[in-house]
């Protein structure tokens, strides 16, 4: 789960680490007074009014102004404000600016980079630094890799002092700046183990002319299987307009629904399934519409969504059912598909391929139903009929 | 012989009075497995199903009918905690189910079976591992297995069950089926498990299934080339998956440029396996390999 940087930078207040002073604000209006705010609060006429979007490469992108006094402040909201901003992460549609973050202009000296991130391949968090920052660190890792400096958590005793004296002595770290990297680098490392984070970035992490160590910038990830344990508290953090509403409503009725660009819809048990059998429509000639993985305990009633969510895309023009009943019985996702099929008054194409448990059963219904439904041996044969059915790309 | 589990395993299920653990230990007993125990804290005494008894502890349960293997049900909330129960016990093999564990509680979990030699943990999110013929462990249909030579090693249930399917069909046994499951940090990858079936005589070949995310396929590839002399087949799943979404599994990602299915692949036959063009193929595609020996 995703939250917005004015969120990310609430948390690292919350846990001492030192942020610019700064309001967001949920319409252009409020940045007015947002502004006149930090104005008498900073003594100081430069501000900085930042979109509030969950995507990164805002700045390039348009969507970061550094303005002097109100006027021009209110101004630069006024733009940014409903605005779609398309960034390298937002993909081609971009996404609404509505809310802001109004901030006081810093004299920045130094820019730097500090993330933690779960490590796949060490089985621990991950603290890297690098004295590149503001920029990409895939591109920092690309070009120059000995930039970065990176220490691995050990769950059972936590950040060693020792290990931030490696980030800071390796990357050189200005002596003034030393005890409050230490401390910062250490209530990084508490925040992201107890708010259960999966990714905590602070890009760029400057240090000002006046020799203040600050966080400029905040990106942090929560881990969803986590949530049991931050339900409230992520309730409030979560932005709904920011999510596609269909992968939520999905979400909602138990079903794992990724949208995609091509026409062909496709309903499968399993992940693996589900991502093989997209594979497999495009090994065809097909582009699958979405990624669909109905989970292993379906009901009629989730098919049946299931169903609804895949046609409520224009684009779709045939439909795939790809079925490998475990505990999933094949009877009762065809009892699901021949009540979803009738309600919905099914229009295109739908082949079906079931194996499996009680896959005679399943057949029998689908045949009894003398609704037009293709039956597949396989999942090569299913997708061979339903890119035929309903055209390739 | 096969690998990890046999006719001799004793089973201990974890949660065995949960929705879930009830139902799957009700259908393990019907495949012929030996549940000689079940663990609820607070129900111990009663009995499961005809004759399985019900302890509160693990360590109970071990004592009075020296189990040595365990599955959990357990929820996520509660899964970790098991897990370490389960380990502490030290039962040589832990097959965990549960989908949706906290990776802040796997990290731990991975640090404890790092620190120890005694357990060796399945999973989890994953469907489990079954020896056919002899001993099911998990929540895959028993009735599509056949016994014999070819090992299966998976990250995804249903793409297991697809390979062991076409097997079958084709009249080809399997020796043992892993699934090792689609979570970022796991017990047991895909090396482990290729070296068992390396040094099983009643193995003959292997299929091994990857999907997009993380580098254990890569590293796996290497270790291939080196070590692995059997006839290997291989399917990735995922090729057309949009980078930065998550694929249903939490370990289903490809995050800046890294993990995709095309370096997979690429990494896979060049140690020399035959990837399946598609998941439709897995089973020819092992079948092509035995016959060309």
């Amino acid at each position: 789960m995703n939250i917005h940087e004015y969120q990310a930078k609430d948390l690292f207040r919350k846990y001492g680490i030192p942020v610019p002073k700064g309001v967001a604000v949920m319409s252009a209006e409020g940045a007015v007074e947002a502004a006149r705010r930090l104005i008498e609060l900073t003594n100081n006429e430069v501000l900085v009014v930042k979109a509030q979007i969950h995507a990164g490469g805002r700045g390039k992108a348009g969507g970061v102004k550094v303005v002097k006094g109100v006027e021009s402040a209110a101004a630069a909201a006024r733009e940014l404000y409903g605005k779609t901003l398309v960034t390298h992460q937002t993909g081609p549609d971009g996404k609404l600016v509505q809310r802001l973050l109004v901030e006081q202009g810093l004299d920045i000296a130094t820019e730097m980079y500090l993330a933690l991130v779960v490590d796949r391949e060490s089985k621990r968090v991950a603290v890297m630094v690098s004295t590149e920052g503001g920029m990409d660190i895939e591109e920092v890792a690309a070009t120059t890799p000995h930039k970065i400096h990176t220490v691995f958590i050990d769950p059972a005793v936590g950040l060693q002092d020792f290990q931030v004296r490696q980030l800071m002595f390796g990357m050189g770290l200005p002596k003034d700046a030393q005890k409050s990297f230490r401390k910062l680098v250490h209530s990084l490392a508490k925040l992201f183990e107890a708010e259960d984070c999966s990714i905590a970035e602070i890009n760029p992490l400057v240090i000002t002319k006046s020799g203040n160590l600050l966080a400029l910038d905040g990106k942090i990830n929560f881990d969803g299987n986590a949530d049991f344990r931050h339900a409230a508290a992520w309730d409030e953090l979560r932005d709904v307009s920011e999510e596609a509403p269909t992968e939520t409503e999905a979400k909602e009725a138990g079903l794992s629904y990724i949208q995609l660009d091509g026409t062909i819809g496709c309903l499968v048990n399993g992940a693996g399934l589900a991502m093989s059998t997209m594979d497999v429509i495009k090994h065809y000639g097909g582009e699958p519409a979405n990624f669909l993985d109905v989970g292993g305990g379906a009901s009629q009633e989730s098919v049946t969504k299931a169903f609804k969510i895949i046609l409520r895309s224009p684009n779709v023009t045939g439909i795939f059912v790809n079925i490998f009943g475990g505990i999933m019985k094949c009877d009762i996702i065809a009892n699901g598909i021949v009540a979803a099929t009738r309600e919905l008054g099914l229009k295109v194409p739908l082949v079906v391929r079931l194996a499996g448990t009680n896959v005679r059963k399943g057949k029998d219904i689908l045949e009894r139903s003398e609704l037009a439904i293709t039956a597949a041996d396989s999942m090569a044969d299913g997708a061979q009929k339903i890119v035929a059915l309903a055209g390739g790309q | 012989m096969a690998i990890l589990v046999d006719s001799e395993t004793k089973l201990l299920v974890q949660g065995i009075t949960g929705s879930a653990g009830a139902f799957h230990s009700a259908q393990m007993l019907d495949y012929g497995t030996r549940i000689v125990a079940g663990v609820t804290p607070g129900r111990g005494g009663q009995t499961f199903g005809e004759s399985v008894p019900v302890f509160d502890t693990v360590k109970q349960a071990v004592a009075e009918t020296g189990a040595n293997a365990s599955c959990v049900f357990v929820p996520p909330p509660f899964a970790a905690d098991a897990i370490l129960e389960a380990i502490e016990a030290e039962l040589p093999l832990v097959v965990c189910i549960t989908e949706g564990i906290p990776v802040m509680d796997m990290l731990k979990v991975r640090r404890v079976l790092d620190s120890q030699t005694a357990t060796r943990l399945i999973g989890p999110n994953c469907p489990g591992v079954i020896t056919p013929e002899q001993c099911k462990i998990g929540i895959m249909p028993g009735p599509i297995h056949k016994a014999g030579g070819i090992g299966v090693v998976s990250k995804s249930g249903t793409l297991t069950y697809e390979a062991v399917g076409q097997l079958s069909a084709l009249d080809i046994g399997q020796s043992t089926a892993v699934g090792i499951g689609g979570d970022p940090i796991n017990g047991t990858d895909f090396i482990d498990v290729l070296r068992l079936f390396q040094k099983d005589p009643d193995t003959d070949g292997v299929i091994m299934i990857g999907e997009i995310g993380g580098n254990a396929e890569e590293r796996a590839a290497a270790w291939i080339k080196e070590h692995f002399t059997k006839p290997i087949a291989g399917f990735i799943a995922g090729r057309t998956a949009p980078p930065g979404k998550r694929m249903g599994h939490a370990g289903a990602i490809i995050s800046g440029g890294k993990g995709t299915a095309d370096a997979k692949i690429a990494a896979l036959e060049s140690a020399g396996v035959r990837v399946a063009p598609t998941p439709s193929d897995m089973g020819s595609a092992m079948q092509a390999l035995l016959n060309a020996r």
